[in-house]
This record gives C-alpha cells, sequence and structure tokens, in this order.
C-alpha cells in the first residue's frame, strides 16, 4: 500500500494530505448534507475536517505518518478468563470477585474455554494462522488494580498470527467512492484485562473494584500499516463490526470493551521510520481519529521546528482535543515477562490431528469452530448489493447504525415495495429523523412493521409519497396508530375520482386567471404552478401526474 | 512402636477400641505437652474436637468414610485453611484467614481426618531447617529421645542439654515435628527442594513426594509453582500410600494435574521377591561432603538389594552438578513472580506508610518478608529483567530439561527405582546449623532431593537406622514419573528389611501412648 503524503504548507503551521489516487487518505471538505453516503463511526468519525485542503507549494518538505495499534477487545463471555466469576458491565464494585481474581495466596487459574473459542474464532474471521500450540506468559508490574502483581498473556507464542483485516474509506467530492484497503495482523493474543482504579485527589484515596479484574481480552496487534487518523477509524470500526458479528466482543467503546492504544510516528519517505509515541486509552472512534491525526500534527511541527520526538506514552485529552505526556513512567518498564507456570500449553486441534476418541469437552477443533462462522460484514455488504441492488456506500451506513440493518431487514421482510424504496425510505427519511433527534435504531418511534405497512401504502398508490412522509411525521408521534389508521383519519388517500380532480382543476384556473394567461404566451413550466395549487387544494392526495393530465387537456381545449 | 502407625488406629478406630474423640484429646494433650518443640504455629483445638465428635457418630452409625476417619492429621501452614489461620511463618500472613480450604486439606477433610493444626516452617518454605520462620524454630522430637540421650551421656565432650537441641531439617520442619512427637498420624508438608523429604530424613519419618501433577496444589501457597507438591509425612510407607490415596487426583482447579495416569486406591503388595527389580546408584550423589554413616548405609542398602536377587546398577546423572545453581535461578525467579501479590492491598500486613502507593508497597514488602524471601525476590527479579533473561531463566530452563533427561535415560537403561541418599548426615544441632547462612545451607541440604522436583518424578525418604549419634539417617528412592506405586512398594519392602528402630520419646509422653499402646491396641486385628 502506497504510504501517503503528507506535506509542510508554511508558516500556517498546518499540514495536509496530498490527494494521490488510491493509496492515498482522503480528506474530506466540509460535511455533505446527507448522512446516508459516509462510512461513520459508531457516532461518526470526526465530520470537521481537521486539515485545511490546500495545494501543496513547490519545494516543501513531505512526512508520512505510520500508524500502527493495539486494540483490547474485552471478550463476550459469561464468566472470565481464569476464574468463575461473572463478566457483567456496571456490577457494583467489587461484586464479581472470586478468589482468584483477588488473587489471593494458592489460587490458580483455569481457562476458560469459551475465551479460547472466541480467539480461535476472532483470528479465524482476521484471516490469521491459529496456533495450535499457544503458552502463556506473566507480564510483571505493580499497580493496584493487578492484585497478583502481574498480568498473564501471551507474548511468546500467542493464540493466532499473520492475519490481515480489510476495511474501506471514502473518497471523492461526495464521499461516495469507496476505497477498499487492507492492514496486516500481527498476532491476536489472550490475556486478563485488569481492574479498575478510581483515584480520590481530594482525599488523596484510591479506590479499587476489580470487577474487570481477570476479564478475557483479546489484543489485537496491527501492523504499522495505516497512516492517518480516518484510516485508523475506518479499520477499527471494521474490527468492531467483526467482532460483533462474531459475537465474540459486545465492542462497545463507551462501556470499555473496546479499548485502542495507537503507535504513532512520522518520517521523510524513504527514510527509516521516526521516533514513536504510543497514545493511550482512546474510547471512542471519533476521538482516535482525532487524537492520532492531532499527534502526526504535533510530530510533524516538532520536528519542523528542530525539535525531537520522544519515545513517550501520551493521552489525548479529548475535551481540549490534543495529547500530552502522560509522565508516569520514570524510564522504561521491565516488565519481567516470565512463561505462566500454572497453565500448561494451549493445544488446539484440527480435524487431521484431532486424537481418536477424544472427549469434545476436552478439546477444541478449529475446523469446527470455522464451520460455525457467520456471515462478516464485508460479505453482508456484498450481498446487500447483489440482492437488493444498492449503492456500496448504502450498505456501509445500513451496517455502520446499530441495529439499522436489522431494521432494514425487517422492514424488507414485511413490505411489497421495492428493495430500493426501501432502502432509500430506511437510509433518508428513517435515519434522517433519528439523526435529527439523536436517537439510536433502538429507540426509534417507528417500528419496522409500521413503516413496512407505509410503504405497502404508497406501493399500492393508496397514497402519495407526499401523503406518505405525513404519515411517517405522524407515525413518529408515537400515537399508537397504525398507518392505515392515520390515513383514514386524515383522508390521505389518493384522490381516485376523476370527475372531482377536473371540477378542482376547473376551480384553480378560474381561480388564477394571470397564470392560465402566462401559459397560454408561451410560458409551459407555469403549468407548475397549477399544478401545485391543485395539489393543496387535495392536501397532496392527488396524483400530480393525473393533474398535470387534467390541466393540459383543459388548457388545451 | 507398633500402635503407632495410622493403619493399626484406623483398624482399632473401626473396631471400637479407641473412639475418635478419645484419640483427639491423647494429640491435644500430645501437642501441648510437645509445645517447646514449636512444631506448630496454630492448633485448631476446637474444630478437631468437633470433627472427632462428627466422626464418633458416623463410626456409632457405621458410616465411617474409610480409613481416614477419626485419624488426627496435622497441616503445613503453607496450606489454605478456610476459617483457620494461613501464615506461611510471614509477618505478611500474620492474621491471614483463607475463606477456603486447599484441595488436599478439602479431601483430607471429606475423608473425615482430623485437622489438629498448622505446623511451623521456614518463611514461605524458603529454607532448610525450619529455623527461619518469625515463629522461630521448630526443635527436632529426637533431641529428646532415649535413643540420642543415651549417646550423649556416653560423650564427654557433650555440652549443655537445653541448648544443644537437633534442628528438624525443612522446610516442613513442623510437621515433621508433629508427626515424629506423635502428635498427629500423618501431617502434609509441601516439596520444592526436598522440603517433605529432608525433614523426614531427620525426624526418622517418611516422607513422600508425590509426582508433580499427581496431586493438586490449589490452596498450596506457591514457592515455585512448577516444583512444589504437597508432601505426605508418616511414621511408615503404609500409611503414606493411604494419604496418597485419598489425596491423589485431577482437580480442576489445578490445570497441571494429570488425568487418572495411575489406579487407586494406592494398596501397596507385600514384596516377596527382589529379583526382578533394577536399582540404579548414581555415581554423581556419592560427593566428598557426604557423611561416611550416610554412605556406609547407603552401600549396605544397596548390597541387601543385590543380596536379596535384585539387580543393581550404577546409573550416570551426568548434569548433576549443575542443578543447584539451576535450582536457584529458576527458584528465586518464580520466587520474585509469586511474591509479587503481597503488596498489602487485599490481604496481610500493611505498613503505616501512605504517602503513595509505591512507598506502602515497599515499606509493607520491607516489613513483611524476612531477609531470606527479599534477598530471593531480587535475585530473581534480576535474573528476569530483559537484559538478564536470556543468560539466566532460559539458560537455566535448559539445564532443567538436560537434567530431567538424565533420569530418563537413567530409567530406559532399565532402571526400576534410583536409591540415594536423602541427605548429606544426621540433623545438626541449631547452633552449629545457623553457623552458615540461609542459602548456603539450602544449596547444600538440598543437594540429593532438588533434581528430583526439577524432573517431576515422585521420590520418598525412608528411615534407615541410626547414627552413632542415635539419630536418624533417611536414604531416598527415586521412581518413574507417576510410578508412585511401584516407588512406595519398593520402599516397603525396604522398610521391613531394615526395621528402623522408632523413637523413644517416653519421657516427652509418658502416659498417652503407653496406654494406647500396651491396653487398647493389644487385640487389634490387621487386614493384610
Amino acid at each position: 500500500m502506497a504510504a501517503p503524503m503528507l506535506r509542510w504548507v508554511g508558516r500556517g503551521r498546518r499540514w495536509t494530505f496530498a490527494r494521490v489516487d488510491g493509496g492515498s487518505c482522503h480528506r474530506r471538505g466540509a460535511p455533505t448534507g446527507s448522512t446516508s453516503n459516509r462510512i461513520r463511526g459508531q457516532s461518526s468519525v470526526a465530520q470537521q475536517p481537521l486539515y485545511t485542503t490546500q495545494k501543496p507549494r513547490k519545494g516543501e518538505h513531505k512526512w508520512a505518518a505510520v500508524v500502527g495499534l493495539e486494540i483490547h477487545a474485552q471478550i463476550s463471555s459469561n464468566s472470565k478468563l481464569f476464574s468463575g466469576s461473572q463478566v457483567r458491565f456496571s456490577a457494583p464494585p467489587n461484586s464479581l470477585v472470586s478468589f482468584f481474581d483477588a488473587s489471593l495466596p494458592g489460587t490458580l487459574p483455569v481457562l476458560n474455554r469459551r475465551c479460547v473459542e472466541a480467539a480461535v474464532m476472532t483470528g479465524l474471521a482476521l484471516n490469521c494462522h491459529i496456533n495450535k500450540k499457544s503458552l502463556f506468559d506473566r507480564k510483571h508490574y505493580f499497580y493496584a488494580d493487578l492484585p497478583a502483581g502481574y498480568q498473564i498473556t501471551q507474548r511468546r507464542l500467542p493464540i493466532a498470527v499473520n492475519g490481515s483485516l480489510t476495511y474501506s474509506v471514502c473518497a471523492g467530492k461526495k464521499q461516495s467512492q469507496v476505497i477498499p484497503k487492507t492492514v496486516r495482523i500481527k498476532q491476536i493474543q489472550l490475556e486478563q484485562d485488569s481492574g479498575k482504579s478510581l483515584h480520590d485527589d481530594l482525599r488523596s484515596q484510591t479506590l479499587i473494584d476489580l470487577n474487570r479484574a481477570g476479564v478475557g481480552l483479546l489484543e489485537v496487534v496491527l501492523e504499522p500499516d495505516l497512516s492517518c487518523g480516518e484510516e485508523a477509524a475506518a479499520a477499527v470500526r471494521e474490527l468492531q463490526l467483526i467482532l460483533q458479528a462474531l459475537g465474540t466482543s459486545q465492542a462497545n467503546m463507551a462501556e470499555g470493551q473496546l479499548r485502542v492504544d495507537a503507535n504513532i510516528s512520522v518520517h521523510h519517505p524513504g527514510e527509516p521510520l521516526g521516533v514513536r509515541t504510543e497514545v493511550k486509552n482512546l474510547n471512542s472512534i471519533r476521538f482516535l481519529a482525532k487524537a492520532i491525526d492531532y499527534e502526526i500534527q504535533r510530530q510533524i511541527d516538532e520536528l519542523e521546528n528542530g525539535g525531537e520526538i520522544l519515545n513517550e506514552t501520551r493521552s489525548f485529552h479529548h475535551q481540549l482535543g490534543y495529547t500530552m505526556s502522560m509522565r508516569d513512567k520514570e524510564g522504561k518498564q521491565d516488565y519481567r515477562f516470565m512463561p505462566e507456570p500454572n497453565l500448561p500449553p494451549l493445544v488446539l486441534y484440527d480435524a487431521t490431528s484431532l486424537p481418536a476418541g477424544a472427549d469434545p469437552q476436552q478439546v477444541i477443533n478449529i475446523d469446527q469452530i470455522r464451520e460455525t462462522l457467520p456471515e462478516l460484514p464485508s460479505v453482508t455488504r456484498e450481498r446487500l448489493v447483489q440482492q437488493y441492488g444498492m449503492l456500496l456506500e448504502h450498505s456501509f451506513t445500513l451496517l455502520n447504525e446499530v441495529g439499522l440493518l436489522e431494521f432494514f431487514q425487517n422492514v424488507i421482510k414485511e413490505t411489497r415495495a421495492e428493495p430500493k424504496k426501501v432502502t432509500s425510505w430506511v437510509l433518508n427519511t428513517f435515519l434522517g429523523y433519528l439523526k435529527q433527534q439523536n436517537l439510536a435504531v433502538s429507540e426509534s418511534p417507528v417500528t419496522p412493521s409500521a413503516l413496512a405497512e407505509l410503504l405497502d401504502l404508497l406501493d399500492s398508490r393508496t397514497i402519495s409519497s407526499a401523503a406518505a412522509k405525513q404519515v411517517f411525521e405522524e407515525l413518529w408521534k408515537r400515537e399508537g396508530k397504525t398507518p392505515g389508521q392515520i390515513v383514514s383519519e386524515k383522508q390521505l388517500e389518493l384522490m381516485e375520482d376523476r370527475g372531482a380532480l377536473e371540477q378542482l382543476c376547473h376551480s384553480v384556473m378560474e381561480a388564477h386567471p394571470q397564470v392560465v394567461m402566462d401559459l397560454k404566451e408561451g410560458h409551459p413550466r407555469a403549468i407548475n404552478k397549477l399544478i401545485g395549487l391543485v395539489r393543496k387544494a387535495t392536501q397532496s392526495r392527488a396524483d400530480p401526474a393525473m393533474i398535470k393530465e387534467i390541466l393540459e387537456k383543459k388548457l388545451s381545449s | 512402636q507398633s500402635g503407632s502407625s495410622l493403619r493399626i488406629v484406623s483398624a482399632a478406630l473401626k473396631q471400637g477400641q479407641i473412639t475418635p474423640t478419645e484419640l483427639c484429646q491423647k494429640c491435644l494433650s500430645l501437642i501441648k505437652k510437645t509445645k517447646f518443640l514449636n512444631a506448630y504455629i496454630t492448633v485448631s483445638e476446637e474444630v478437631a474436637l468437633k470433627q472427632a465428635e462428627e466422626s464418633e457418630k458416623r463410626y456409632k452409625n457405621g458410616q465411617s468414610l474409610g480409613d481416614l476417619d477419626g485419624i488426627p492429621v496435622a497441616v503445613k501452614d503453607n496450606f489454605s485453611t478456610s476459617g483457620i489461620e494461613t501464615t506461611c511463618a510471614s509477618n505478611m500472613l500474620k492474621g491471614y484467614i483463607p475463606p477456603y480450604n486447599a484441595t488436599v486439606v478439602q479431601k483430607l477433610l471429606d475423608q473425615g481426618a482430623l485437622l489438629m493444626g498448622k505446623t511451623n516452617l521456614d518463611e514461605f518454605a524458603m529454607g532448610s531447617g525450619s529455623t527461619d520462620g518469625v515463629f522461630g524454630p521448630v526443635k527436632n522430637p529426637w533431641s529428646y529421645s532415649k535413643q540420642y540421650r543415651e549417646k550423649r551421656k556416653q560423650n564427654p565432650h557433650s555440652k549443655n542439654e537445653d541448648s544443644d537441641w537437633l534442628i528438624t531439617g525443612g522446610s516442613s520442619g513442623g510437621s515433621a515435628a508433629a508427626v515424629s512427637a506423635f502428635t498427629c498420624y500423618a501431617a502434609l508438608g509441601s516439596d520444592t527442594g526436598g522440603s517433605t523429604r529432608n525433614p523426614a530424613a531427620h525426624c526418622g519419618l517418611v516422607g513422600f513426594k508425590p509426582s508433580y501433577g499427581l496431586v493438586s496444589r490449589h490452596g498450596l501457597i506457591p514457592l515455585v509453582n512448577s516444583m512444589d507438591v504437597p508432601g505426605i509425612l508418616t511414621r511408615c510407607v503404609d500409611d503414606a500410600a493411604i494419604v496418597l490415596g485419598a489425596l491423589a487426583g485431577p482437580d480442576p482447579k489445578d490445570s497441571t494435574t494429570v488425568h487418572d495416569p495411575i489406579n487407586k486406591p494406592f494398596m501397596l503388595p507385600s514384596l516377596a521377591d527382589v529379583s526382578k527389580l533394577c536399582i540404579g546408584i548414581p555415581k554423581e550423589y556419592l560427593v566428598p561432603e557426604l557423611s561416611s554413616e550416610v554412605q556406609s548405609l547407603w552401600s549396605k542398602a544397596a548390597d541387601l538389594f543385590e543380596s536379596e536377587g535384585a539387580k543393581v546398577l550404577e546409573v550416570s546423572l551426568p548434569h548433576t552438578s549443575y542443578s543447584i545453581v539451576c535450582y536457584h535461578v529458576l527458584c528465586t525467579s518464580e520466587v520474585a513472580s509469586n511474591m509479587a501479590r503481597f503488596d498489602g492491598l487485599q490481604y496481610g500486613h500493611r505498613c503505616d506508610i501512605d504517602v503513595s502507593t509505591e512507598a506502602m508497597y515497599a515499606a509493607t514488602r520491607r516489613e513483611g518478608f524476612n531477609d531470606v524471601v527479599r534477598g530471593r525476590i531480587l535475585s530473581g527479579n534480576f535474573f528476569l529483567l530483559k537484559e538478564n533473561y536470556e543468560n539466566y531463566f532460559v539458560k537455566a530452563q535448559k539445564v532443567r530439561r538436560l537434567i530431567a533427561n538424565d533420569f530418563v535415560n537413567a530409567f530406559n537403561s532399565g532402571v526400576d527405582v534410583l536409591l540415594t541418599p536423602t541427605t548429606l548426615s544426621e540433623a545438626v544441632p541449631y547452633l552449629e546449623f545457623i553457623k552458615e547462612d540461609n542459602r548456603t545451607r539450602s544449596a547444600q541440604d538440598d543437594i540429593f532431593t532438588q533434581a528430583v522436583n526439577m524432573a517431576g518424578l515422585p521420590a520418598v525418604s525412608i528411615p534407615v537406622a541410626l547414627s552413632n549419634q542415635g539419630l536418624p539417617i533417611g536414604l531416598q528412592f527415586i521412581g518413574r514419573a507417576f510410578c508412585d506405586q511401584q516407588l512406595l512398594t519398593v520402599a516397603k519392602w525396604f522398610e521391613k528389611q531394615v526395621q528402623f528402630p522408632g523413637i523413644q520419646l517416653q519421657e516427652l509422653t509418658d502416659d498417652c501412648s503407653a496406654v494406647l499402646e500396651n491396653e487398647k491396641l493389644a487385640s487389634v486385628s490387621l487386614k493384610q
């Protein structure tokens, strides 16, 4: 993949991406009006352009950014990685803590089969090589929410290696061009989560909650193939969708089920990589993109000013939008890695290596897991395009909004309307309303059945599309009425009575002689005014085509 | 001492010649009489009496749980016991009451055993004398035996008897003293480099280290996870087999336990004929430091096997001399890691300093651990540093593999069991023992025992005879991995041949044991 060029643009101390075909990082301009043709994060990726898109001047210095990610995904499992304690978000503090989680002396880890299966599944979905034998290690550091003084992880021989993640970024004037990209996956390792420390600076106290201590994590390490915040955001979003499709992680960033650390450096293409910084604990996709772009910019500024980049850990201040050195480590930590002696090597089997007569409860069969893999997001999108004839970017939107695909499919199931019609209604009208009121799909006042019924009425030409919009607005008010009831109460049925419509046209023409005159004097577009007036008189219940036909007939007579 | 074995007293319980409560009270009274031995850190009198009461009910209802029902046992104070303080003889865990039982403790209780108390040890089992715990050293009951005292009277140079007491060896010295002084019928030790076999040899007991993976470590506060094994201390081999039968087996809470490698229960046949047996004598174990008495007993034992028709072969374990230093690196590295959890936050000792979390950690650990523990943590962390890891830890692991292979090669050459000394000499007086530091002592005392732990093999120390000073000397048998039963069967045959004279503690224990032996057990019949 070609690395994008970043160019120094002079005194403004801003840098920007040059538009290079294909492999470049495409910045958008101002936000486009439509919500339907953009790849969005859970709450949509930064819509404000971070960098002004200016033309580079001649002789300017070129920079390339190199970004690698370490992603921690909490495994969705009933119990923790090495203990029987439950896994639950927002339980009362220290209510989900086993003796092992509290590291009581003498307790031993017992590996949770479900977590191993989740790791294998994720590895397979990310095109990894699954290691038939993997090992556990202890990583030592003293921290109050790490009760054993070490974390059990997989450093030497992780469960999955050498995979890839294909994601897409949008480009083009309307962000309608979908460009597929690939980032290599170095490894996926199983490890324990830590507890949580709550610092009370006023009382200089730290409170510890061990509910999270020992929850299974998948650490997914991406190779530094990314080059800007947008790419990172798109890659993480795709990973999030994959994890959710697999059910291996709920991957909700706001709840900390997906946490991203970014390693960032800049260099001149062709020269060795620069010193990198690590930006920690990025808890939303939007902040991830912002933090990376800020940090790239900061490093370029620093270097352009003759400064140097320190190999340090930085945190992102999401309100103020900048990264700052964490300065919490005096020098480099030595984690004193050591093999975990209480866990034998984790051995996995496939169809060929499975020992005869093995107890299925005691062994994990990679091939068997492969067979249970659900449809992955990229396949779903392809299917949507093929099956419903929608644009690829529409399929992205359907998947990116939580619950939207399911909503769409439920509508499709219940309506006779054309899939294209459904797509348009779901992505424009429905999603537009949701966005306007900042609601999630699950909070929508309109059910798939109601929308399906509405689209049926439209499809059967019982109502006009203008009336349909009106019905939709009524539905949104949550008054518990069906579209049919609304239509009959408000008398929104399409006017089928030609005689009545002719009468109406006649009176409109009589009431607006000037318009009729204009028409006759050779201004044919004036007819639209008449059509509009007639429609208004029918409360949008008449078919505009029929109105036009009647008017034309009357005018020519 | 026939009445003193677990098997015999178990038969007496079954036949109603003695009740569990009587037995429990007898042992409690002996515990009180021998308090000065410092064998116990905690005596769980109330728990034991309650258990005895329940056991008595079972016997009355004819619902005995088996051989261990009503049998007084003691447990080293590094096994978690629910509701009973578990200290590891360290300030760090003073006052720590675990909320759960170690699997081995639970198994003993499930079989109806009576828990008499928690026995003394070196702090966190780091030592070979049972002299380096926060509750003080354990005294070897043999210091007060008739056999030793008579010999000392003959010696014109003998010093003041009171200050001249002997160490038990260790680190399971409390368990050894408890069994040796008849305060219980079996005790759990732990064995990481010889901590069960060493005190067994010094206290004239059978000290058995099972194969790694045969007995659960869950609840054993670890020294070195990859070498720790719960050990069994008893007065005869059959008793050890009974206890092993109760403890062995896979444990879902310990992933390193092995699924049913051997048949249970551990009934030991009485071997009539050793002619099909091949005994290996590792030539590297003949070291200059070995006392002439132990050496001579070792060769007599080999002769005994040979004269009874067994094949006795000299074998080579060529990497033996690297074993101690390798053990040191691996042991301290795991210690550094295992001790990391003791930070004063969740349990155990916490210092008063609250300037910062780091300052609190530092002071807590300085106050909580003794010099030996701190020294091992320091060296272990040094070996695990990124720049040292390859040169120390990885190399030591490679050497460990070579040492394990030495044993495999010996057994592959046709040897069934290896015969070695357990210790260099008999127990030494405390004052002499403490002339050397803990590290030097451990390195010397573990010389014959720790290689077995690195290889995960079963081994047992059997008391053979008394030294010129009237002190017990033990020899060690080492078996193939998971051939624990075969090993114990050979040990049982050997035990029968040598007829080791039991400890004579009449002055100490006076009427209690006498009553039991002479009157009550006269009519006990044993099913063979």
